[in-house]
């Protein structure tokens, strides 16, 4: 005889208390901050989906979304494709290997605000090795405090040092996993490299880029730490992302409705395009 | 059409993998490589494929010497254990790959991959990926890929090792058909010994990157020349025990005689090993000569309509394969039954000299 009961439900318990505590109290928080208007002294005021309205039709907002499409935009066109070439020109075996591993690694074990400062520092025009040797030794006129070009190619150049070793670090492990046999097989069928790139290597990394791309994107588009310490969001606001405004707009002006309305708005962008992504990416896979 | 290797070795960062190996391989029969995992089965297909350097010696293909030619232009073809296929292509398109990259003309690639499909039974998946399909079909792939090249040598590294047990006979029945008549050296490399015997034609016994015989199946199989060769050969493990010879009489350290017959009864007396297949040791008495031997049954297997058992006599454990069920005790001490005419006499070298 079965027994039936609801038994089952406790043994949900654990998990559900976990996620309430992790997302979905901190979440209602946002959502409960971004339909009201408080003026501290926990009074708050009902303000429906103004707020909403008010940042979606902010031309601030449309700017630093536009700053950080296209900042995440350079990011996976120059990290995702500069990753594989380095994995694949990255010795498969030998003493190198550990050699070549680490070195990926560092740049990833600097925490992240190390990194923007010590950027901060290289870079300063006179007395940064990098700023110095660009304006005194090459000649060139850069100066990211200064200006917008120079700010960006600072960000982004950092960004590139900071992360392509995630790239680089996933398609290696998805290219030694690739067995021997499939080289052999092109080598008896005298693919030429490129070849072997698009119809063995590539498929065979397929699963680990669409990670690679992934963690790159949602990492690039939530970007703070770095460019904040490096550039603070300037000069003016170039390059103030949009979590640079949201914090600016959050503790700078302490404006917590459009700060939580436009939390969440920025947080459905992410996942929706996180699911473009991955939905474009593995839809070959679903057949 | 041969495959002929004269004195070829191979050797990786100073660890020899194949030692100097002359041999002439054949159209028109399965030449297969026999040797457990690690004997070099794989080296030396490697080799004459191209696909690793010669440390020294010479490789010729119908005479010519392709030893510095690449793989591309050997014209062979390769068929791993692990189902190799493009993972993007369609199955048209992997069977064709080696065809495009030859540069042939749209009308005489289609036919022969229609035709490579048909043998292989892929007709209806030609439009399909390989993960798509089975294990058996993705190997068939592989296979029509092979057949479809009419590459000059064919190399086949244990293609049935990964399969389940029903579509390896049945492709094991399918491939001295796939091959006949197209002209290629067809190279099969196994552990399997009943697949040697299956596969028939010549068969070359490796063991240590050295082939230590070679010469028709059967032949091989009825005279294995050394004693590594005889264990090579014979699955369950040939039984081996050290005899010393009186006379014409053999004595196990058992205390187990009997009388020696033929060439045997003519060696000098000393020490020897003899070897006798398991087949040839039996639970019951077939003819009066037949030599008792006792031991305890340690393990029992039944395996369709064989039964084994491996008994422990003195120091040596013993295997004994009989047809039909026998209903061995395990613990029991059993009487096992040898017929020392089949049996092989090595000298401590290693050598048969009976």
């Amino acid at each position: 005889m079965k027994t039936e009961n609801q038994r089952a439900w406790f043994f949900v318990l654990p998990v559900l208390a976990l996620v309430a505590f992790n997302a979905l109290i901190p979440i209602m928080t946002v959502v409960n901050y971004s339909v009201q208007e408080t003026f501290g002294n926990n009074v708050f005021f009902w303000q429906g989906l103004d707020w909403f309205e008010q940042i979606l039709r902010s031309e601030r907002f449309h700017a630093a979304l536009g700053r950080q499409f296209l900042f995440t935009f350079l990011i996976l066109i120059i990290e995702v494709p500069l990753g594989i070439i380095v994995a694949l020109s990255m010795p498969r075996q030998g003493m190198w290997v550990p050699v070549c591993l680490v070195t990926m690694a560092l740049p990833m074990l600097i925490p992240w605000n190390v990194v923007g400062s010590m950027w901060n520092i290289f870079t300063l025009p006179n007395i940064g090795l990098l700023g110095y040797f660009l304006n005194d030794v090459v000649g060139l006129n850069y100066d990211m405090t200064q200006q917008p070009i120079s700010a960006w190619v600072t960000i982004v150049v950092m960004d590139v040092w900071h992360w392509t070793s995630l790239v680089v670090l996933l398609s290696y492990a998805g290219l030694v996993s690739i067995p021997d046999a499939y080289y052999q097989a092109a080598k008896i069928d005298g693919a030429s490299p490129w070849k072997v790139f698009r119809y063995i290597q590539l498929p065979k990394m397929k699963t680990v880029l669409t990670i690679a791309v992934l963690l790159r994107f949602m990492d690039s588009f939530n970007i703070y730490t770095e460019p904040f310490v490096l550039t603070g969001g300037g000069p003016g606001n170039s390059t103030t992302l949009l979590s640079i405004d949201l914090v600016k707009i959050a503790l700078g002006q302490f404006d917590l409705g459009p700060a939580a309305a436009m939390s969440l708005i920025y947080f459905a962008i992410t996942l929706l395009v996180s699911w473009l992504f991955y939905t474009l990416m593995t839809k070959d896979d679903a057949q | 059409m041969t495959v002929e290797l004269q004195e070829a070795s191979k050797v990786v960062r100073g660890i020899t993998h194949i030692k100097p190996t002359s041999l002439v391989l054949e159209t028109g029969h399965f030449n297969v490589l026999l040797g457990q995992t690690g004997a070099g089965k794989t080296s030396l297909i490697k080799l004459m494929a191209g696909l690793d350097p010669l440390a020294s010696g010479k490789i010729f293909m119908d005479g010519q010497d392709v030893s510095r030619l690449s793989t591309q232009k050997r014209n062979i073809s390769l068929v791993h254990q692990f189902f190799v296929n493009y993972p993007q292509m369609t199955v048209f398109d992997n069977i064709a790959s080696p065809l495009r990259v030859a540069g042939m003309a749209k009308s005489e690639l289609e036919a022969r991959v229609q035709e490579a499909a048909d043998i292989l039974q892929l007709g209806p998946m030609l439009n399909r990926r390989p993960q798509e399909l089975s294990g058996g079909q993705q190997q068939r792939c592989a296979l029509a890929r092979a057949i479809a090249k009419e590459s000059r040598a064919v190399f086949l590294d244990e293609p049935l090792a990964n399969l389940d047990y029903k579509l390896r006979e049945e492709l094991r029945e399918q491939l001295p058909e796939l091959f006949a008549g197209r002209g290629a050296v067809v190279v099969y490399a196994t552990s399997e010994p009943e697949e040697a015997l299956l596969l028939g034609g010549h068969t070359a016994l490796m063991d240590g990157g050295v082939v230590t015989q070679f010469g028709p199946t059967a032949e091989i199989y009825r005279h294995p020349t050394t004693l590594t060769a005889a264990r090579v050969f014979s699955d369950p493990p040939i039984n081996a025990a050290q005899i010393t010879k009186t006379g014409t009489q053999a004595r196990l350290a058992t205390g187990v005689t009997w009388q020696m017959s033929g060439a045997a009864a003519n060696l000098s007396d000393g020490t020897y090993t003899v070897a006798i297949r398991p087949h040839h040791v039996l639970p019951v008495q077939n003819a009066p000569q037949d030599v008792a031997l006792n031991g305890i049954v340690q393990v029992t297997e039944l395996s369709g309509s064989e039964s084994s058992a491996h008994f422990q006599m003195g120091q040596d454990g013993w295997v004994s394969l009989t047809h039909g069920v026998h209903p061995y005790q395990v613990g029991e001490d059993h009487r096992f039954y040898m017929d020392t005419s089949k049996a092989f006499y090595f000298a401590p070298d290693g050598s048969l000299v009976a």
